[in-house]
């Protein structure tokens, strides 16, 4: 804990969008589409009061990852939440489609996903439904067309809602401890099913269900990455690789080991419970360990899968 | 919302290259400053977006200090507050100055 | 025949009436009304244990409940009022007078019940003073304290939150009052003696463990560069400059931000072992950092923290541990400490005034004063001498004087805008609202003005010894008042000749470039960088997790 120079950029968790994307691709590769100058805003937010972002809270472009052409698109999660909006949304769309279509310097390897969000702009909420619909498309358009489409979780407000939906699509995801992927967050868990349902103060309760390293254990993420910019980098190199194809078959085996996992592990109140079931040792340690520690410790066996 | 512009005067235009620079967030307690190179040599603006209404004679003492002080020439400052205080708001202004003098 | 023993005797009839509740000091929780209803008088004086953190809840609940008609016009004399229930003895009948001196939790409550004329209002203290009339005039008949075991015999351990118990039981054993404990576990043997059983009179074992606030963790996520820079201004305009090795910290961000830097810009300052070395401190988890990379010799503290028990346990060269291994901590001695034995207090606060008072008060909210007026306080009886407090008191005197006499530094370091866009430099303190709505004799002022010897905001560091007249004072307050109508109200002149003096310095006077202060700069950065310094020793709370 002594070094605090930035050769390995810095905390993840801490880093603006842009500070995520460029540290993580090759150094001075990135090239920003319709960056802030640009102006491109929410044209909904002013009507609520709200003032907006120049980029709406995405950033995204094109740059390269160990030397391959990559896309990526990384959103800003301290504003309003990193939540999907009218443009915020477009953006993503347009990303995954001019990848996919392989306009201009030809088609990436890979679209980066750096998400970070609460789910869907409540003040937007139809555009923001409808985007992450289109966006979900233009993922599975994209794998079709054999481009690896990333995951890359590790913010504060992690992927929720639509976000972890999106997660769910993707070809790969890689999460650190501090990133959560859950569909309903906890607030709204204890308010409609009751504080003995969820406790959502007890946020070590929130990460033991929802955090990284239970994901990871699950096979809900591939990789667990530790927090630096510089270990999401390192990462996401071989992330891009191989991706599964998407088709029926894996479709059919994603379905497959979803009900294997509700099977074996479905009376389970708690991850503690779905370890010991596991065999793994210290069931209680697992979110206290150090992360070179966690690494050593085995994943569940269905978790090596190459189901997504 | 509030939108403003204050204008003044620079003794002398502000160094570097850099076309433009972006720093902060909108987030609470914290703001997003944009900085462009788009004015003359001896001209400087800040825009101001802000949802906190009633602190626009505060805004404008605190963007004339920074005008006074740093002589931003040529740059306008376009600004998205979340509600910072205005040591957080001179903070943004001298990175955002300094983003584009020595650029990266 | 004077029977010079009357406060004995009627120590017995009480102790008579209980015994039919009690198996040897044991009492059932069933039967702890009862209990009280036997040993406590109209009109008694009561303290109910109420530390800064520690609750003895459990009685709480049982006094709140007695039979008013049978016990009421209590005196409660009690350091905090921190419970729903501390207020419901007098919206209930049972207490009439209140001499206290915390209340943050129950800020707009006790407004609220002082408004209505529920409370008589004793005074307002300080922590020592407080424990001090426990030994002059207002000593407590019965006491409720709050123990974490207890044996059979009536030892009790109080553990590392020991706090303010030792004192509360002296005062009232010693002058045949009443002690009553609820505790965690009975056991066999308990794993030391805290307090000897031969001053306890009764033991409950509560359904629940007494409760425990968390106050004094900070987290590093929410740090700005704003409290950053303010931190290295302090550090290297103070720390450095006047080499302050004994010291307390109020707990604040930007104590915490301190904390967080001295591994880090202090270590490229050069000032290990130089300053911050021998502290009176509650166990702050953002010192972690510091002590973990060989600053810190030793830490006497108030009273504990949640989820520091195991760290300090395993660090018993800097902090007080018991034969047990955990923490002993006692707020007397402590607050005592931080009076005579630092040379420099620093903490934060709501709202100065042109002469340096200052408040964390506000119209609807009586937070009480705590110890910051303690610590943050001139001891006029020191004598022993020290660098430090020779050099402040130099630049008090201004000049040679046939009887030196030394200063203890009191530094107030704060943003000059507070939550909501709030001014914290103002004309008048809401103190003064409040004495005359209240119609208290005193306008509660936590550290005044003339106790203050430097303020630090964002915009520099005024150092108030330098000041030779008010006049100086006043514009050495606006100097560094930033955009409040204070600080625009300055006199440019004025201030710009107290900068050329050095009574006012701005960062770049101390060579600070603020665009340097950034939160790569803390040796931790989040609640989790803390547990990885402590090597996994601390247990941070749950609501501070993010993992």
């Amino acid at each position: 804990m002594t070094d605090h120079r930035d050769s390995d950029g810095g905390d993840w968790l801490e880093a603006s969008a842009r500070e995520r994307v460029t540290g993580l691709l090759d150094p001075g590769t990135f090239v920003e589409f319709i960056g802030p100058e640009q102006r491109v805003m929410s044209p909904h937010l002013a009507r609520f009061d709200l003032t907006g972002a120049f980029d709406d809270g995405v950033v995204l472009g094109r740059g390269r990852l160990a030397g391959k052409d990559v896309f990526a698109a990384a959103q800003e999660g301290r504003f309003l939440g990193g939540a999907f909006g009218e443009v915020h949304g477009a953006k993503f769309v347009g990303l995954l489609r001019t990848a996919t279509a392989g306009a201009g310097k030809g088609r990436p390897a890979a679209v980066l996903l750096l998400l970070d969000t609460g789910g869907v702009r409540l003040q937007e909420a139809n555009a923001g439904e409808l985007a992450i619909s289109e966006i979900i498309n233009c993922i599975i358009e994209a794998r079709l067309a054999g481009i690896a489409v990333v995951a890359l979780i590790g913010g504060r407000a992690g992927a929720f809602g639509g976000g972890s939906i999106i997660t769910a699509c993707c070809s790969r995801v890689g999460i650190s401890e501090h990133g959560r992927i859950s569909v309903s967050g906890p607030e709204v868990i204890e308010t409609n099913k009751g504080v003995e349902e969820f406790d959502s103060m007890d946020r070590a309760l929130v990460w033991r269900v929802t955090g990284g390293r239970t994901r990871y254990l699950m096979g809900g993420a591939d990789t667990y990455i530790k927090s630096r910019i510089g270990d999401f980098r390192e990462a996401a190199i071989p992330l891009i690789e191989n991706p599964p194809p998407f088709s029926i078959d894996t479709l059919e085996a994603e379905h497959r080991r979803l009900s294997d996992r509700v099977r074996v592990y479905g009376e389970c109140r708690d991850a503690p419970e779905i370890w010991t079931k596991a065999g793994l040792p210290e069931p209680d340690r697992v979110t206290e360990v150090s992360d070179d520690a966690f690494l050593l410790l085995p994943r569940l066996k269905e978790a090596g899968h190459d189901a997504r | 919302m509030e939108t403003f512009r204050v204008q003044g005067t620079a003794l002398r235009p502000a160094r570097g290259e850099r076309r433009y620079a972006l720093t902060g967030v909108n987030a609470s307690g914290n703001l997003e400053v944009l900085a462009e190179r788009v004015l003359g040599h001896h001209e400087c603006e800040v825009e101001v977006a802000t949802a906190v209404i009633g602190f626009r004679e505060l805004w404008v003492a605190v963007i004339n200090e920074f005008f006074a002080r740093s002589s931003p020439g040529g740059l306008r400052f376009s600004i998205n507050d979340g509600g910072a205080r205005p040591d957080m708001v001179s903070l943004r202004l001298m990175q955002a100055l300094r983003l584009m003098e020595v650029g990266s | 025949m004077t029977d010079w023993h009357k406060q004995r005797h009627l120590r017995q009839a009480c102790l008579d009436k209980a015994n039919r509740f009690a198996r040897g000091k044991m009492v059932s929780p069933e039967d702890t009304k009862a209990l009280l209803e036997a040993v406590i008088r109209p009109g008694d004086r009561v303290c109910l244990e109420g530390d800064n953190q520690k609750q003895a809840d459990f009685l709480a609940e049982m006094l709140a409940s007695v039979d008013p008609s049978r016990i009421h016009d209590l005196h409660i004399i009690q350091t905090g009022i921190v419970l729903q229930e501390h207020l419901d003895l007098f919206e209930r009948g049972i207490a009439r007078k209140l001499d206290f001196s915390y209340s943050e939790p129950q800020g707009a409550a006790l407004a609220r019940a002082l408004s209505s004329g529920k409370i008589e209002l004793g005074a307002i203290h300080t922590y020592l003073e407080l424990f001090s009339r426990y030994f002059v005039d207002l000593t407590p008949h019965v006491a409720l304290i709050a123990a974490v075991s207890a044996d059979r015999d009536g030892n009790l351990y109080t553990g590392p939150n020991t706090e303010d118990t030792p004192t509360i039981v002296e005062a009232t054993a010693f002058k045949s009052g009443i002690v009553i404990a609820q505790v965690n576990e009975v056991v066999d043997k308990v794993p030391r003696i805290d307090i000897p059983g031969g001053l306890v009179d009764f033991i409950v074992k509560s359904d629940r463990p007494f409760y425990v606030e968390p106050l004094f963790t900070r987290d590093p996520a929410v740090l700005t560069e704003t409290q950053i820079l303010m931190a290295m201004l302090a550090i290297k305009g103070i720390y450095a400059e006047y080499g302050i090795k004994r010291l307390n910290h109020g707990i604040g961000f930007a104590t915490a931000a301190i904390e967080l830097l001295l591994p880090t810009y202090g270590e490229r300052l050069g000032l290990k072992g130089k300053i911050a070395t021998h502290w009176a401190l509650n166990p702050h988890p953002t010192l972690i950092p510091a002590i973990e990379s060989g600053w810190v010799e030793q830490i006497h503290c108030f009273g504990s923290e949640v989820g520091m028990g195991d760290y300090m346990a395993a660090r018993s060269d800097v902090y007080f541990t018991g034969y047990d291994g955990s923490l002993r901590s006692n707020r007397m001695i402590c607050q005592t400490a931080g009076l005579y034995a630092c040379d420099m207090f620093i903490g934060s606060t709501l709202q100065i005034d042109l002469e340096g008072n200052s408040s964390a008060l506000t119209v609807d909210r009586i937070v009480g004063l705590g110890g910051a007026p303690n610590m943050g306080s001139d001891p006029r009886g020191r004598r022993h001498p020290s660098d430090a407090w020779l050099k402040a008191g130099a630049e008090r005197a201004g000049g040679p004087v046939l009887y030196p006499r030394g200063r203890k530094l009191v530094v107030q370091i704060l943003e000059t805008f507070g939550d909501k866009m709030a001014p914290s430099f103002v004309e008048r303190l809401d103190s003064l609202e409040l004495a005359k709505r209240f119609k208290l004799q005193l306008p509660p002022v936590m550290i005044y003005g003339d106790e203050v010897t430097h303020i630090v905001t964002e915009e520099g560091i005024a150092n108030l010894l330098l000041c030779r007249n008010a006049a100086e004072h006043e514009q050495a307050i606006r100097g560094v008042a930033g955009f409040t109508e204070i600080g625009r109200g300055r006199d440019r002149k004025a201030v710009e000749s107290l900068r050329q003096r050095g009574v006012i310095r701005r960062p770049e006077d101390l060579g600070i470039d603020v665009l340097d202060a950034s939160r790569q700069l803390l040796a931790a950065r989040s609640i989790k960088d803390l547990v990885t310094w402590s090597g996994g020793l601390y247990q941070a709370p749950s609501r501070f997790r993010n993992w």
